[in-house]
């Protein structure tokens, strides 16, 4: 149903973490309008997946493909079509939410202003997006990376327990964007170890030690 | 549409001004630094003015050195802490022209201010105005030099437990034929005869650096990153 | 053809070899060594200029040598581990360096007594001292780095970086005294053209080259089986290897 050639594929991979077997030749597929949700106990390297299929590691054994091609010889077209967002909501404490966004998403595009203004008004930090980001709120910051992803308008978003931090409009929040995302022709890997409550086409990849 | 690579390098420069600017305790701090190790040396040596010229080029260049030292840890190391390393490696430029940005802005932010700074402590050191103009091309190519060492011992080092301790000892043994002939260029301009020998030697190691250091500096990322 | 340069990349068949080669190695070593060192202390004639001092030569050179050796052995080690991520590069480099280091440690403390008749002083800070003087803070600075990483093979990488980079030091020590005004000696031996030294003081100098490198051979071969079952020690072949 859905080939190789129109998403992201991880074939056998294999990645050891000092002496430890962390992935012992793990594959998934990722096409459009689908979301896979990677689970499982804490320390089964969910969040070790993730960074191998977003490039950042490379795994000793196995391939990582998108649109067919490996990732590793076309980076800057995988990574000019994907958005990753890890654990932390790596932005820059001295600089507002507005100014993390404008050179985050500006090296990837061209974007005004205006338009990040709008993409954090729709995650809710609006008001606050003139505020250095030290003084928000575990909660703001994980808005503030949603922003980000968000305005990368990317085809394939890469997800690091997302609802970290999250209050309950905020989780419905994410699962409203998210939904809209996939239907909308995109794809997502979302790594989250609590259940995922969305209606569209979601796969389980469940990692067990 | 896709950012192309000058847009980006002046973004990020951009970014790394901005991120400077905004702690500028940090920015001054190598600057106080070069000035307070300037007047150990006539303290402890106790020379006259006068007898002071003679060890002055030395000195200078010396407290440079380790001043620009102290400013290279941050290069990466912030970036690193917060996660947003991750996303610039990510981001679809490319890690070299990422690294090449954030070397220049730093070398705008500390190099250069040193190059600015140091008429001042050459005063204190009794170096005579003319020489002025040789040691401070001479700092400019020492400190750019230096930036790009200190760009590849960054990124080897970053993360580590007292990665700044390894960073000076990386960075210093290859820093060497930089402050000897960056001193006798000074020392030769202070005593009158031609530094230009000096001087084109300074410019061949900086352009050498300049060329070779980017493609260490991202290797040495890239082997940190993953 | 190329068989053999694969099999190389296999850190079994390295061990083997490594083990089989020590005793032939050493043996040689030994033979050269004891010709060097009677021919160039007992027989070969006192020097005009010199005198007996002069036959520190025996021990100084062949460890400055090799201390250069060393370290490009090293560097192109670490440049074949890193390009084609080959990680018996990482183990040679790994091992050679504290013997690098050892021989350039030599080199300086072996030329600073020569120095003491010669010059006048224990140390002078010219070109050819200086840049040797820098070689040996590179050494500790790649064996710092190394161990400096929890993750060894991140380790690994980093002081292979390092090593490559600083290899530009080698060139620039063996010129030194060519391209300034140095107060050592200029080359003799490594040169183009005929060497400028007569061959009662040549050919046991050439030995003691010889055999110091024989020697080398010998204690990175022994090393670096040790650093093969370090790195490999959830391998296999290790276990197999540590009950025969």
């Amino acid at each position: 149903m859905n080939s190789a050639a129109d998403g992201l594929c991880v074939e056998k991979v294999h990645v050891w973490r000092g002496e430890r077997h962390v992935l012992k030749g793990l594959s998934l597929k990722v096409g459009p309008r689908e979301l896979l949700h990677i689970s499982g106990p804490n320390g089964t390297g969910k969040t070790t997946l993730l960074r191998v299929a977003s490039g950042l590691l490379r795994p000793e054994q196995g391939t990582v493909t998108w649109m067919g091609r490996p990732i590793s010889s076309s980076s800057s077209q995988y990574q000019a079509a994907m958005a990753y967002s890890s654990h932390e909501p790596a932005l820059k404490s001295d600089l507002t939410a507005l100014e993390n966004l404008r050179f985050a998403v500006g090296l990837k595009r061209r974007v005004t202003l205006q338009e990040l203004r709008t993409v954090l008004d729709c995650t809710g930090v609006g008001p606050i997006a003139d505020l250095p980001t030290r003084v928000l709120s575990a909660g703001q910051r994980r808005r503030v990376a949603l922003a980000r992803v968000l305005a990368m308008r990317a085809t394939l978003w890469l997800l690091d327990e997302p609802y970290s931090n999250l209050d309950a409009s905020g989780t419905e929040l994410m699962s409203g964007l998210l939904q809209a995302h996939v239907e909308g022709g995109g794809m997502a890997l979302v790594v989250a170890h609590h259940a995922l409550a969305l209606d569209c086409n979601v796969h389980r990849l469940e990692l067990n030690s | 549409m896709t950012v192309g690579a000058w847009e980006a390098f002046v973004l990020i420069v951009r970014r790394e001004l901005v991120l400077s600017f905004r702690r500028p305790e940090q920015l001054l701090q190598p600057l106080v630094f070069f000035l307070i190790v300037t007047t150990l040396f006539p303290l402890g040596l106790s020379l006259q003015l006068s007898l002071l010229r003679d060890i002055s080029p030395g000195v200078l260049w010396t407290a440079a050195l380790l001043s620009s030292l102290l400013s290279l840890d941050g290069l990466f190391k912030s970036d690193a802490d917060d996660g947003t390393l991750e996303q610039l490696s990510l981001s679809g430029q490319s890690l070299t022209l990422i690294v090449v940005a954030k070397t220049c802005a730093h070398w705008l932010v500390s190099g250069a201010a040193l190059v600015v700074v140091s008429p001042i402590v050459a005063t204190a050191l009794g170096i005579p105005v003319a020489a002025f103009a040789t040691m401070m091309l001479s700092l400019a190519l020492g400190t750019l030099t230096l930036s790009w060492l200190g760009a590849i011992g960054a990124g080897l080092t970053i993360g580590l437990r007292r990665g700044n301790v390894l960073l000076s000892l990386i960075v210093l043994p290859l820093a060497t034929p930089l402050l000897i002939f960056g001193a006798a260029a000074t020392e030769r301009a202070i005593s009158g005869s031609s530094a230009v020998g000096a001087m084109y030697f300074l410019a061949s190691v900086c352009v050498f650096t300049c060329t070779l250091a980017p493609l260490a500096a991202t290797a040495a990322l890239r082997i940190t990153l993953e | 053809m190329w068989t053999w340069f694969y099999k190389l990349a296999s850190p079994p068949y390295v061990y083997g070899i490594a083990a089989a080669f020590v005793p032939w190695l050493l043996s040689a070593a030994a033979l050269a060594l004891c010709y060097g060192l009677v021919a160039g202390l007992a027989i070969a004639p006192p020097d005009y200029q010199q005198g007996d001092a002069f036959r520190m030569i025996y021990v100084h050179v062949p460890s400055a040598l090799l201390s250069l050796t060393i370290y490009t052995v090293m560097a192109a080690a670490s440049a074949v581990a890193l390009i084609w991520r080959i990680k018996v590069g990482h183990a040679v480099a790994a091992a050679s360096a504290p013997i690098g280091a050892s021989f350039t440690l030599a080199a300086l403390v072996t030329g600073s007594l020569w120095g003491r008749p010669m010059w006048g002083t224990y140390w002078a800070w010219d070109p050819r001292l200086t840049s040797e003087l820098i070689l040996l803070f590179l050494y500790v600075g790649v064996m710092s780095l190394r161990s400096a990483f929890e993750d060894p093979a991140r380790g690994d990488r980093a002081a292979a970086l390092l090593a490559v980079v600083g290899v530009v030091n080698v060139p620039i020590v063996h010129f030194s005294v060519v391209w300034w005004n140095s107060l050592h000696q200029g080359a003799t031996v490594v040169k183009l053209g005929a060497p400028s030294m007569p061959g009662s003081m040549l050919w046991p100098l050439l030995a003691m080259w010889l055999g110091f490198m024989l020697f080398y051979g010998a204690v990175l071969c022994m090393r670096l089986q040790g650093e093969l079952l370090n790195r490999e020690r959830q391998a296999l072949w290790v276990r197999e290897a540590i009950k025969s």
